[in-house]
Formats: structure tokens, C-alpha cells, sequence
């Protein structure tokens, strides 16, 4: 067990009653531990979501080090280059010069020109005043054949404005160019992995005579610039809202977003608003709710009173899905997260007065460390890859972002895989080392 | 001077090295940066991670404690955190917008020492050099604090290994397999710098009538340590049968006669043409030397990363970037390097796959082979 680190309330522990955390930040900010589960996608991986591109890295060795190998264990070194920042660059004003010559000499020295070059600047090159901006200029005159993204790795500024998460996922679309629209095409933006073709969201768009298109699914560089051309950009995790506030501005595409959650009232409102958007009658979704209902039930009869654990990186509603969770009979015991969302303030507020007791454990703080729990015996079932690694268990549901999984069809689809995983125990260790769950590996 | 590659990753950074030097002792290691230091070296530089507690973390600094300069908070976290852990010490070390910005890491060190009573100190890394300078600066600098000077030299006829970290030597047996070659060579292991030695092991370093250099990580610890004590050191790693037996005798000669030594540089002029050796210096030479024992033919080191003239032969290379590997590559007969070499490695040119965890991080970590002190039976294959 985790011992109680701290007293009630207090923000220097690593564990808190969620009666006594705070909102949105239950912990102190300070030194950080970081926890051996990699699944949720970084940069690199998103970026290579843009079939055909080419990824350059302007940057220090040691941040080089992270995103290249990123891409090895991918088994994607042909579409990773980089150009290294030495000490004497900060200061001998040849930080532009170099990443233009630099991104000239790799792009001369391949074979097969890519479509799309997605460049990324660091902090280093912020803090010096890079002319970004001068950069791509001279490279795109340089090679008018070639796509140019403005892209960054700026953890440094990750509080500053949007998170290199954020950031990212948002220029991942900002090749798109202005393009006559076709009303009959939908897009589904920010997303690492394909929405279940089986989930209401998906179907109430097709069956209303849509398209749908999703960089997940795109194949070539034309495939992905026809984005540009559909009329409504839909989104449903919190990363992808700023990628969808900029193409609603940038191209005129009407941004939805429909954030994914647990509670079958904003599920609801959400089909409602898309309905409106479809231009369709709301459906009929009584089935799908009882549908969910039902796998929420049989799961629980097969997990029975056996501890549940959620962490933060499995969906963006991990409180969300601690209350849905809580409602159904499930022994949640603990949540792992270091902040919370404003999103769950609501639900946050609920699991005080409902479950005063429910655990609220940090995942960075220093103690961390040394909080890994061995296996003791009891069965716990986590949610997440974190929360496997903490409660050291190996039944877990391994997803990160929410999985692809949406609505009350996402709901059931969970209920299944925690059945699942309650049931078949995984190799945690080999398992959540794998970097960008989902992406080919070479481990 | 623009340093690109079109295809080859890089090498661990210094950061790295420092983390993976101190990785075993019992300190706590803080990295001053945002976020990818950290995570980058428990993703791919350090295989002890999942399995093996130890105290690194990252500072998580922000674009306004930079701007503002507000060291206070760093002294302060790093404060808490010692309170709560109680390590052995406090290693702090940076990268690149700390070092932008001046950041003074020994002045940090010794307000984090006098606020704490645990013994702190601060190194030069900045995320730009490589892993071999970070482990370098923070051995030696242990070697220098934490060594004790009263350690009585033993009776018996014993030996430090000075410079292991996984980033060179995985955690496949090989540093164990030193272990054992030196205690069949008749010495007795004092501590290795530093894998399988805690700091009380490490304090009794002056203790050794010998020092095994086992790559340039341990070569400035070395210095201290002779320095200090007036122990010799000897460079080289026993690899191969017919090589460990040389460098066995060169550590016994050392330890009579007190001069050092590096075997791992005492090579047949390699040439263009030949076969070649691409890595870290002291194991790449080490390696030459037990091809040419086992082949007879001569082998050159082309050496991408930090070294010394003293631990290269006359017909060495430097291999900086991407294009220097590649020309001479396209010049030699055979190419012994990492996998991930292959893809700038010209068709018509042997390549003979040699993982190394600096370079290729967890790629071929399940096939990293221990080479230490056995035939190679390189006749078979080059």
C-alpha cells in the first residue's frame, strides 16, 4: 500500500483524500519523477500522423536525443533528420543561417523530395529571438515543391500559453490550405488513433449521408490535404481544441466540440449539438444508453468488489469516469493525476461529497519514486498505464487519450476491455515501456 | 560549423552521462530543465529504471523562473525533496536554457549544502556535449570528494574499474565478467565507478595499486585518483580472450612499476582500407586490438565522440557527424559499428552490427553481446 504521505490537506504529500485536495492543482509544484509508462504519444509521433512527411529537429543534443529515437524505435530513422545546436550558435548570430543551411543540406541529400517538411525550433531558439518566421521564408523560395510546418519543442514555455501538445496537434493541420468546401465532408481533429467506427459519433455522421475524414486514416499527402475541403472539424479531446479554434479561423470550417465524457447527460448534448450541425433529427440513442448500462453491469458482476485505480493519461476525464464508475458499484479506490482539467470541476465536486475518501495520488511528485506497490496479493484493476504501474498490477486497460473509445458505445467498449483486463493479466513492464501505444516498435 | 545528419541519431547527452555515473551511489541527481532531459534518459539511456530505485529528477523550470532567474525555487524544491529522501548527496546539473541564462551550479550547490547539511555540488553540463562528458566530470568529481584519504592500500594486489555505465556496457554481465576477469587475474576489486559499487565501496577507491580505465567516462576520475593517491591507471577493456590477457599484464605492471598505461592505443597502424571500429575510445581501441589479436589484420577506430591523443593509435579517425562517417566508411574494407550506422554504411562494404546503448538507446538492448574476456572467433565472420 502507499503509505499516507501527508496530512489532511497538506500539498506537499504525494497522496490526498480527494475531501481535502485542492482544485485544479491537489499538489505542489516541485521536483519531478518520471514514472517508465510511455504509451501517450509525443511529438514525433504525431507528427508523423502526416503520411509522406519528413520530420527536421533544430536542436541540442540532448533534446535531439529524445525525438530521434523516438523515431528509431519506430522504425522510422528515412523520415527523422536533425541539425544539432552547439553553445558557440547561441551567440555568434548563425542561429537562423544554420537551420536554413542545415534543412537545405538534408533536403539536397535525399533521394525522394518529401512533400511536407515539418520543422521544429526549441526553446533555445525562443529565448534567442529566432526569426522563425525568415526561416521558412527562405526556405520555401528555397523549395517551392516542399510544404514547410512551423513546429516547436518548447517544454520550457509548456505554461505559458498551449502545451507542446497542443501546439502540436494544432500545426499538424496548419499545411491544410483554403479550399473550396464540400458541406458532405466531416473531419474528426486531434486525435492519435481512429474514433470505433461503432460508436454513435461515427455512425450518426455517416448515416446522415457524411464523409468522414481523419488523419488517422489518411494514407497520402493528398489524402490529408483534402481536410482542408470538409465544412465541419470536430473535436473531442481538450489537446485538439486549439487545432480546432484555428481551422474554424484559418479555413472557415465550423469547430465542434464535443468533449468525450462519461456522463450519458453530456453525451446527450453532445449528439444533440451534432444533430444540429448534421442538420438531422437527434436520434433515438435509448439503446445505446441501455446498451452501455448493461456492459457497465456485467463488468462489474466479473470485477466484483476488487479495487479500481484510473490514471490521468488513460482519458482526459479520469474523475468523469471515476463517478461513472462509483455509480455502477465499483470500488475506486484511487486516481492518478498531478492536475486536473476544468472540465471535471463538476464531477471533481460530486466525488467529494460522494466518495470523501477516494484517493488523489500525484504521478511526478519525488516520492513517486518510491511508491510503486509490488504485487501483495490483492487484485487490483487499473485503468491506464500509470495507475498499472503504481498499483502494480497486471490487470489493467491499456489505453491512453481515451482509447478511440466515444460515447455510450465508448462507454460499453471500456466496460469490455476492464472485463477484459480483470480477467487476463498483462506483462506490465514490457507492456507500457513501448513508446506511443499504437505506433509500430522495434522493442 | 553546421552539424546535421540526414538519417544517424545521436549520442547520448551529457546530461545522461551525469545521471548514469551517479545512477547507483545513493544521491539524488536533479536535472535543471523543462521536461525532455529527464524522460529522455529513463526512456533510453538508462536500462536500470524500471527495476532499480534511484533519486533523478527533473526541476520542471518554466519559461518565467528562467526569465525571472528565480533560483530560490530550485534551492528550495531540491531542499524539500532531500528532507523527505535523506540521499547520500545532491548532484545538480543543467541544460541548455539554464546555461543560456548563466545559471551557477556550484553556486546552487552550496546554497542547497548549506541548507540541507547533505553534501552538494553542481556540474557543467548543458544538454550540448555528450554523455561522456557528463560522466566524466561527475566521477572525477566523486573521486575527488568522496574518496577517503585515509584509505589504507591493500595488502593483497587490487584494482578500481573506473568509467562503467550501461550507456557503455549495457546491463548484459559485461561489467560483472570485468569483475570476474580481474579477480582471476589475481586482483582483488576494490570498487567499480560505477555499477555494483555503493559510495562506501567507492570511498575506499584510494585503497587499489591499480586503476582500470574502462572508457573515457573514468579517465579524469583516474587522474584524481592518481592525483590523489598516486594510484597508476591502466586503459583498455579486456575484450577477447588474447586482448584481456595483454591488458591483465599491463594492469600488473602498472601496479609494480606505477606508470600508466593504455594498451587500448598500442595498435598496428590501422589505415584507410581496413577494417574499422566505430565507438567510444577506450572500448572501440580495446576491441581493435582484439581483432587484430585474433585476425591479424590491423583496425582503426573511427571515434565520433570526446577523446584524448593518448587513448588513440596513429591511424585513428574522427567521425563527428554524419558525412565524416560516411566517407570513410565508403574507404574501409569492414565496418564493426551499431546497428543504426548501417543505413550510411556503402553496400559493397561489410558492416558487422555491434549494438551500444549510447548510440542506439533501447534498439538492441536484448542483443548487446558480452564480449568481455572470450574468443571472439572473429575468423568466422571478418
Amino acid at each position: 500500500m502507499l503509505k499516507k504521505v501527508g496530512g489532511k490537506g497538506e500539498r506537499n504529500s504525494a497522496e490526498v483524500a480527494i475531501r481535502d485536495a485542492a482544485f485544479p492543482a491537489p499538489f505542489a509544484s516541485g521536483l519531478e519523477y518520471n514514472a517508465p509508462a510511455r504509451g501517450p504519444w509525443n511529438i514525433v509521433q504525431t507528427g508523423m500522423l502526416i503520411p509522406q512527411s519528413h520530420q527536421i529537429f533544430a536542436c541540442a543534443r540532448g533534446c535531439l536525443r529524445g525525438v530521434v529515437l523516438t523515431a528509431a524505435e519506430m522504425n522510422a530513422m528515412d523520415r527523422m533528420s536533425w541539425i544539432s545546436v552547439c553553445e558557440n550558435d547561441l551567440f555568434d548570430g548563425s542561429l537562423e543561417q544554420n537551420v536554413i543551411d542545415g534543412t537545405t543540406d538534408i533536403l539536397r541529400k535525399m533521394e525522394t523530395r518529401p512533400p511536407a517538411v515539418l520543422l521544429f525550433i526549441s526553446c533555445i531558439h525562443l529565448f534567442n529571438g529566432c526569426d522563425f518566421g525568415m526561416i521558412l521564408s527562405e526556405l520555401r523560395r528555397r523549395f517551392p515543391d516542399v510544404d514547410f510546418a512551423d513546429c516547436y519543442m518548447n517544454p520550457t514555455m509548456r505554461k505559458s500559453g498551449l502545451t507542446p501538445d497542443q501546439l502540436m496537434r494544432r500545426q499538424l493541420y496548419s499545411l491544410l490550405r483554403p479550399a473550396r468546401m464540400d458541406g458532405k465532408w466531416i473531419n474528426l481533429i486531434g486525435n492519435d488513433r481512429a474514433t470505433d467506427e461503432s460508436s454513435e459519433l461515427v455512425s450518426m455522421i455517416r448515416g446522415a449521408g457524411f464523409g468522414i475524414r481523419d488523419i488517422t486514416r489518411c494514407r497520402t499527402y493528398e489524402e490529408y490535404l483534402k481536410m482542408a475541403e470538409s465544412a465541419v472539424s470536430i473535436t473531442y479531446l481538450p489537446a485538439a481544441v486549439a487545432a480546432g479554434e484555428e481551422l474554424e479561423r484559418r479555413l472557415g470550417q465550423r469547430h465542434l466540440y464535443l468533449p468525450l465524457s462519461y456522463s450519458e447527460e453530456e453525451i446527450m448534448e453532445n449528439y444533440g449539438k451534432l444533430a444540429d450541425a448534421l442538420g438531422i433529427r437527434a436520434p433515438d440513442l435509448s439503446a445505446a444508453a441501455a446498451g452501455a448500462e448493461k456492459a457497465l453491469g456485467d463488468a462489474r458482476r466479473v470485477v466484483g468488489d476488487a479495487p479500481v485505480e484510473i490514471d490521468y493519461t488513460s482519458t482526459p476525464r479520469p474523475l468523469g469516469l471515476a463517478r461513472l464508475l462509483l455509480e455502477h458499484g465499483f470500488a475506486v479506490r484511487r486516481i492518478y493525476a498531478d492536475v486536473f482539467s476544468g472540465e471535471e470541476k463538476s464531477d471533481f465536486v460530486w466525488l467529494q461529497r460522494n466518495a470523501p475518501e477516494l484517493a488523489v495520488s500525484a504521478t511526478v511528485h519525488p516520492k513517486m519514486r518510491f511508491a510503486r506497490r509490488r504485487a501483495q496479493g490483492e487484485k487490483t484493476l487499473a485503468v491506464g498505464q500509470k495507475a498499472a504501474y503504481f498499483s502494480g498490477t497486471g490487470h489493467f486497460v491499456n489505453i491512453v487519450a481515451g482509447g478511440g473509445m466515444y460515447g455510450f458505445d465508448g462507454i460499453a467498449r471500456l466496460a469490455g476491455r476492464m472485463t477484459d483486463a480483470f480477467l487476463h493479466e498483462k506483462d506490465t513492464k514490457t507492456v507500457i515501456q513501448l513508446k506511443g501505444l499504437g505506433c509500430e516498435s522495434c522493442l | 560549423m553546421i552539424h546535421t545528419a540526414r538519417i544517424l541519431p545521436t549520442y547520448a547527452a551529457d546530461t545522461s552521462g551525469v545521471c548514469s555515473a551517479l545512477y547507483e551511489l545513493g544521491g539524488m541527481t536533479v536535472i535543471h530543465d523543462a521536461s525532455g532531459c529527464n524522460s529522455t534518459y529513463t526512456t533510453h539511456d538508462e536500462p536500470r529504471w524500471y527495476d532499480r530505485e534511484s533519486m533523478v529528477y527533473i526541476s520542471a523550470l518554466t519559461e518565467a523562473e528562467a526569465v525571472m532567474g528565480d533560483d530560490d525555487k530550485l534551492i528550495d524544491d531540491i531542499a524539500n525533496a532531500a528532507a523527505e529522501l535523506s540521499p547520500r548527496f545532491i548532484a545538480v546539473c543543467g541544460a541548455p536554457i539554464p546555461m543560456m541564462v548563466g545559471t551557477d551550479f556550484q553556486a546552487i550547490a552550496a546554497a542547497v549544502e548549506a541548507k540541507t547539511g547533505v553534501p552538494a555540488f553542481g556540474l557543467h553540463t548543458n544538454g550540448m556535449r555528450s554523455y561522456l562528458a557528463g560522466a566524466s566530470e561527475a566521477l572525477e568529481t566523486v573521486a575527488k570528494r568522496f574518496c577517503r584519504r585515509d584509505a589504507a592500500r591493500s595488502k593483497e594486489l587490487s584494482a578500481n574499474i573506473v568509467g562503467a555505465t550501461p550507456l557503455d556496457f549495457s546491463v548484459n554481465g559485461s561489467v560483472e565478467s570485468i569483475r570476474r576477469w580481474l579477480v582471476d587475474s589475481g586482483f582483488r576489486v576494490i570498487s567499480c565507478m560505477a555499477m555494483g559499487s555503493g559510495l562506501d565501496e567507492i570511498s575506499l577507491a584510494g585503497g587499489a595499486h591499480v586503476n582500470l580505465v574502462v572508457s573515457y567516462s573514468g579517465l579524469a576520475a583516474a587522474k584524481a585518483l592518481r592525483e590523489r593517491f598516486g594510484t597508476p591507471y591502466v586503459a583498455g577493456v579486456p575484450v577477447g580472450a588474447g586482448f584481456a590477457r595483454t591488458l591483465a599484464a599491463a594492469l600488473a605492471s602498472a601496479a609494480e612499476n606505477g606508470e600508466n598505461a593504455a594498451p587500448c592505443a598500442r595498435r598496428r597502424n590501422g589505415a584507410r582500407g581496413g577494417l574499422a571500429v566505430v565507438g567510444e575510445s577506450v572500448f572501440a581501441g580495446s576491441l581493435a586490438r582484439a581483432v587484430e589479436a585474433e585476425t591479424g589484420r590491423p583496425v582503426r577506430v573511427l571515434c565520433p565522440l570526446e577523446t584524448e591523443d593518448a587513448l588513440t593509435a596513429e591511424g585513428d579517425a574522427a567521425i563527428p557527424d554524419e558525412d565524416d562517417a560516411a566517407r570513410e566508411f565508403a574507404a574501409a574494407a569492414g565496418v564493426i559499428a551499431d546497428p543504426l550506422y548501417r543505413p550510411v554504411c556503402p553496400d559493397g562494404v561489410p558492416f558487422y552490427g555491434l549494438p551500444h546503448q549510447a548510440f542506439s538507446g533501447r534498439c538492441y538492448q536484448k542483443s548487446v553481446p558480452n564480449l568481455i574476456n572470450r574468443n571472439l572467433r572473429l575468423w568466422k565472420t571478418i
